[in-house]
């Protein structure tokens, strides 16, 4: 068993797990923190997207024991209690999401792009999404909302 | 709260997004329970070959492993196969675990339980099986010649012919002075659902109670079929559809891994759960399409379609699923299309074969029909050298708003097709188009622009239960609904419909909020729970709204009923004193005087003054069986430009017009169109299942198989205004959730043929791929390819 010491969320978070444990299976197992999805066993969909000190990374290509002493940020943490964070809710008014497996994934993608590239263009914002698969929407709306949640979060931290 | 305005119609918000937005969904693999299991399926690397021996010791002695069991440990019954659709049909039996031959690569020979997922997947590897090789046949073509027999008790692969039989005056093949003979394949394809199946079986023994929570389109379907694969009362036995993240008909079966996963809940007497890797799922859920038909346009010069015929070998797989063979039979009734042939004829043979089982891939039939249908139309347009939007214009059948029997023999419920083509072509600028495409003819281009149409209809609603027991399939297609006005002011909905995506409890809500007049926010829809909804066929074939959808109302009608003589009580006048106006009855000529659903919910509920012969509770059922299907229609125009000198394909515009009747949200109709075209354009372009030689799927993961990404998705622009209602059922709506992968695989290829054809190119086989395109072109050319 390894020890790991994990910032997830902004609290401190410990736990003796084997050495194979991957990341999206330590935060929905051992945290149990099951808004992250697992959809391929390829890091393919992107389903498991989190944020990694701030970046996004597939949380099936990582050990547990690789964030030893990072910060991961998930799904949970986005909305700040009953409000929404700008990314979720234009999500919402988009209509960005059908069966929602995709749309943790997506969000934390979206937050991490927006960061780097605060104002996108479509083309901008579709190529940055080629590591995160959906079935139901044919992207449309995701890249619609992501456009407009770039737009409202001028000026907001993500 | 009592609400005057009316939703129906408008793109109301969706109540599903909270919990997944945030990360609180409840997809089954969210679930877990104290002494819960981890179930393990062992499928050894065979396609075909003969089990000599399965050796469990070595993994049944593993760390944590609680049990390892073979088929003749368990004992199960075979799997559900519900639509035996001609008395002769061969049906391949189908245990959930196999016993003496492996049939494909998804069939598993044991299972492993464990206490953890990680130890039930180490021991499941460690279970030795020994078996002796067949030759792995899994192209239908090969299997057709029974040269290896697949299931040596049916005696051959051929296990099913179906014919429609013909229709109309079959000497138009023969004398028409156009003739246009066409093969067109259609790969077989995997749904890539991004939630994988899964499932969870527990119970309590000493009461003989089970309960499985399963990612499924079909909870109540499963529950019917499921007892008695696994000996369990139907009585006591609850299956739940919890949050499940995707079907597209992949889910709109029982598999293997339920009753699995239940017989060992029995068997261990604790929780049990299976969830399903991506690789797992390439093999062991099934495929869609698989399909090639023969295709006969008989013409005339002047662009006259006089005849249709289609001949269509289908691959079935190793076995049937739920539906298997029934799925070119539910596309046999649009080979017409939107159009008015004179004489028709359909058949199909289904095969089997040594790949992953076929069944409803989301459009089930009628896709593999429309495609072959439209790219026939193009390539006679061609041939007679008119434009392709004129040759389907003047066959159009004529606007109907009364049902109208086609000539597949059955009705359609109404249709007005050419305002569809028409938007279409001004959305898309086709007279400009067309300009700019000469322009690079004549240019000589590389870049070449392809302008592709495909005109639809749809069968959509399954199903009137009295046709589906003359197509020999074994449930009915009606849906329940149940709707309770609490005293709070509260409405509960109960659907039958099992959603999964479609966000049916936003539209519920809409449709109750304005039959009752309450606001969309006092409406709480349940659904997918056997034990609350018992009254249910799920959701599938575009159905949900037109029949699930349509049960609502027949419930509201029985609580407004009751609502009127509680009202006509309390405000002492007779019933037809009253009308029903801005969302309460109220006494004509003095509208002060009124009672709306939620006063009168109190009023039943403390029942202290109710009419004579009046229950308590203001509740209702209604069961609705619907009267014939319901027919979407539509034109899809993909416009592309296309590389002559790599084959590469671009989409530059993508034009849905769309009628599925009355909307009731046009937000997620639009969602859904958009959904369904990614994945036609996906099927036209990117996406096919591919076997080597030795019967490997060698597209075994989501590296090798192409799921598009939001970079080769086009944006798109869809039209859903126009909306002749249906006369089917009485909300007047059609179904949307499969229009876009109907209409949109024909108007892609049809783009990319037509961005080629002036250099030879009559054809590009599906998915036209940029080898594809250029071996075409090099075809054409007459060069060595």
């Amino acid at each position: 068993m390894t020890n790991v010491s994990v910032n997830v969320n902004g609290l401190s978070r410990e736990a003796d797990v084997e050495p194979r444990t991957l990341l999206v299976y330590f935060l929905r197992e051992h945290l149990g923190l099951t808004g992250t999805n697992v959809g391929c066993d390829t890091s393919t969909c992107g389903s498991c997207t989190v944020l990694l000190d701030g970046e996004s990374v597939k949380s099936c290509t990582m050990l547990a024991a690789q964030v030893d002493g990072r910060e991961v940020t998930t799904i949970e943490a986005m909305a700040d209690g009953d409000t929404l964070h700008p990314i979720q809710d234009a999500f919402h008014r988009n209509h960005g999401l059908q069966c929602g497996y995709c749309t943790p994934g997506m969000i934390m993608a979206a937050a991490s792009y927006l960061k780097e590239n605060p104002t996108p263009t479509e083309e901008e914002v579709r190529e940055a999404l080629a590591g995160n698969l959906c079935r139901c929407t044919g992207y449309q709306n995701i890249v619609k909302s992501i456009l407009d949640a770039a737009g409202s979060l001028s000026g907001v931290k993500v | 709260m009592v609400a005057t305005e009316n939703f129906v119609g408008r793109p109301i918000l969706r109540k599903e997004d909270g919990d997944l937005l945030t990360g609180q969904a409840r997809y089954v693999d969210n679930f877990t329970m104290p002494g819960m299991l981890w179930m393990s399926l062992v499928r050894p690397p065979y396609v075909h070959a003969t089990i000599d021996s399965i050796d469990t010791s070595a993994a049944a002695s593993m760390p944590g492993v609680v049990g390892v069991y073979t088929g003749a440990d368990l004992g199960l019954g075979a799997l559900p196969f519900v639509w035996p659709i001609t008395e002769d049909i061969k049906v391949p039996v189908h245990y959930p675990l196999a016993t003496d031959k492996i049939r494909f690569a998804g069939d598993a020979v044991a299972v492993v339980l464990a206490e953890t997922r990680a130890q039930a997947e180490d021991a499941a590897e460690a279970v030795m099986v020994s078996a002796s090789e067949l030759p792995a046949v899994t192209d239908m073509r090969d299997a057709i010649k029974d040269e290896t027999v697949i299931h040596d008790d049916l005696g051959t692969n051929i296990v099913v012919h179906w014919s429609h039989g013909g229709g109309g005056d079959q000497s138009v093949f023969d004398s028409a002075s156009v003739i246009v003979e066409e093969t067109y394949d259609a790969p077989r394809l995997i749904p890539n659902a991004i939630e994988p199946r899964g499932c969870l079986a527990y119970g309590v023994a000493a009461m003989d109670e089970w309960t499985l929570i399963s990612a499924t389109q079909i909870p109540h379907i499963a529950k019917v079929t499921l007892c008695g694969v696994v000996g369990i009362a139907e009585s006591k036995f609850r299956v739940i559809a919890p949050d499940v993240g995707g079907g597209f008909g992949s889910k709109l079966d029982v598999y293997a891994e339920e009753a699995l996963a239940l017989a060992l809940a029995k068997r261990s007497g604790r929780p049990v759960k299976w969830i399903e890797g991506r690789q797992e799922n390439y093999v062991a859920t099934i495929h869609g399409r698989g399909v090639s038909h023969d295709c006969t346009l008989a013409g005339d010069e002047s662009g006259k379609i006089l005849g249709l015929k289609f001949v269509e070998l289908a691959d079935m797989g190793a076995y049937f699923q739920l539906l298997t063979p029934g799925i070119p039979e539910l596309g046999a009734w649009v080979y017409m299309g939107p159009y008015k042939p004179e004489a028709y004829w359909y058949e199909f043979k289904g095969i089997v074969t040594n790949a992953t089982p076929t069944d409803a891939y989301r459009g089930a039939g009628r896709p593999e029909a429309t495609y072959v249908l439209e790219r026939l139309v193009d390539s006679y347009a061609r041939k007679i050298g008119k434009d392709p939007a004129e040759v389907r214009r003047m066959n159009f059948h004529e606007p109907f708003d009364v049902a109208t029997t086609s000539i597949m023999g059955l009705q359609v419920d109404s249709g007005n097709y050419e305002p569809l083509l028409d938007k279409a072509l001004e959305l898309a600028g086709y007279d400009q188009l067309r300009k700019e495409q000469q322009a690079r003819r004549d240019r000589g281009d590389a870049k070449q622009l392809g302008i592709g149409l495909s005109s639809y209809i749809e069968m959509c609603g399954l199903a009137p239960s009295n046709i589906l027991g003359a197509l020999r399939y074994a449930a009915g297609g009606w849906d329940g609904a149940t709707i309770e006005c609490l005293p709070s002011g509260e409405v509960i909905v109960k659907t039958g419909t099992s959603p999964h995506g479609q966000g049916h409890e936003t539209s519920w809500s809409q449709i109750v909020a304005d039959g009752l007049g309450v606001d969309v926010d006092a409406v709480e829809v349940l659904h997918g729970d056997t034990m609350i909804t018992p009254l249910g066929m799920d959701t599938y074939g575009s159905r949900s709204v037109s029949v699930g959808g349509a049960a609502l109302h027949f419930a509201m009608e029985k609580i407004k009923e009751k609502a009127r003589t509680i009202a006509a009580h309390e405000l002492e006048v007779s019933e037809d004193d009253l009308e029903w106006a801005d969302g309460s009855y109220r006494v004509q000529g003095a509208p002060d005087k009124a009672r709306t659903i939620p006063d009168l919910a109190v009023s039943a509920w403390h029942a202290h003054d109710l009419p004579s012969g009046t229950e308590p509770h203001l509740n209702a059922t209604a069961v609705y069986d619907p009267p014939n299907f319901t027919w979407p229609a539509g034109t899809h125009i993909c416009v592309v430009e296309v590389d002559t000198e790599t084959g590469a394909t671009d989409i530059v515009k993508y034009v849905a017009v769309d009628d599925c009747g009355n909307v009731i949200n046009p937000m997620i109709v639009q969602g859904q169109v958009h959904g369904g075209v990614a994945q036609g354009v996906a099927e036209a372009l990117y996406e096919e299942a591919i076997y080597d030689d030795g019967g490997n799927l060698i597209t075994s993961s989501m590296t090798q198989y192409l799921v598009p990404t939001a970079v080769e998705i086009p944006s798109m622009v869809t039209d859903n205004s126009q909306e002749t209602p249906s006369t089917t059922n009485p909300l007047g709506v059609k179904g949307i959730g499969e229009a876009g992968t109907i209409a949109a695989p024909p108007a892609v290829v049809n783009a990319v043929v037509d961005a080629v054809s002036h250099l030879g190119v009559t054809n590009v086989g599906k998915p036209a791929s940029p080898e594809r395109v250029w071996r075409a072109i090099q075809d054409a050319r007459g060069g060595a390819a």
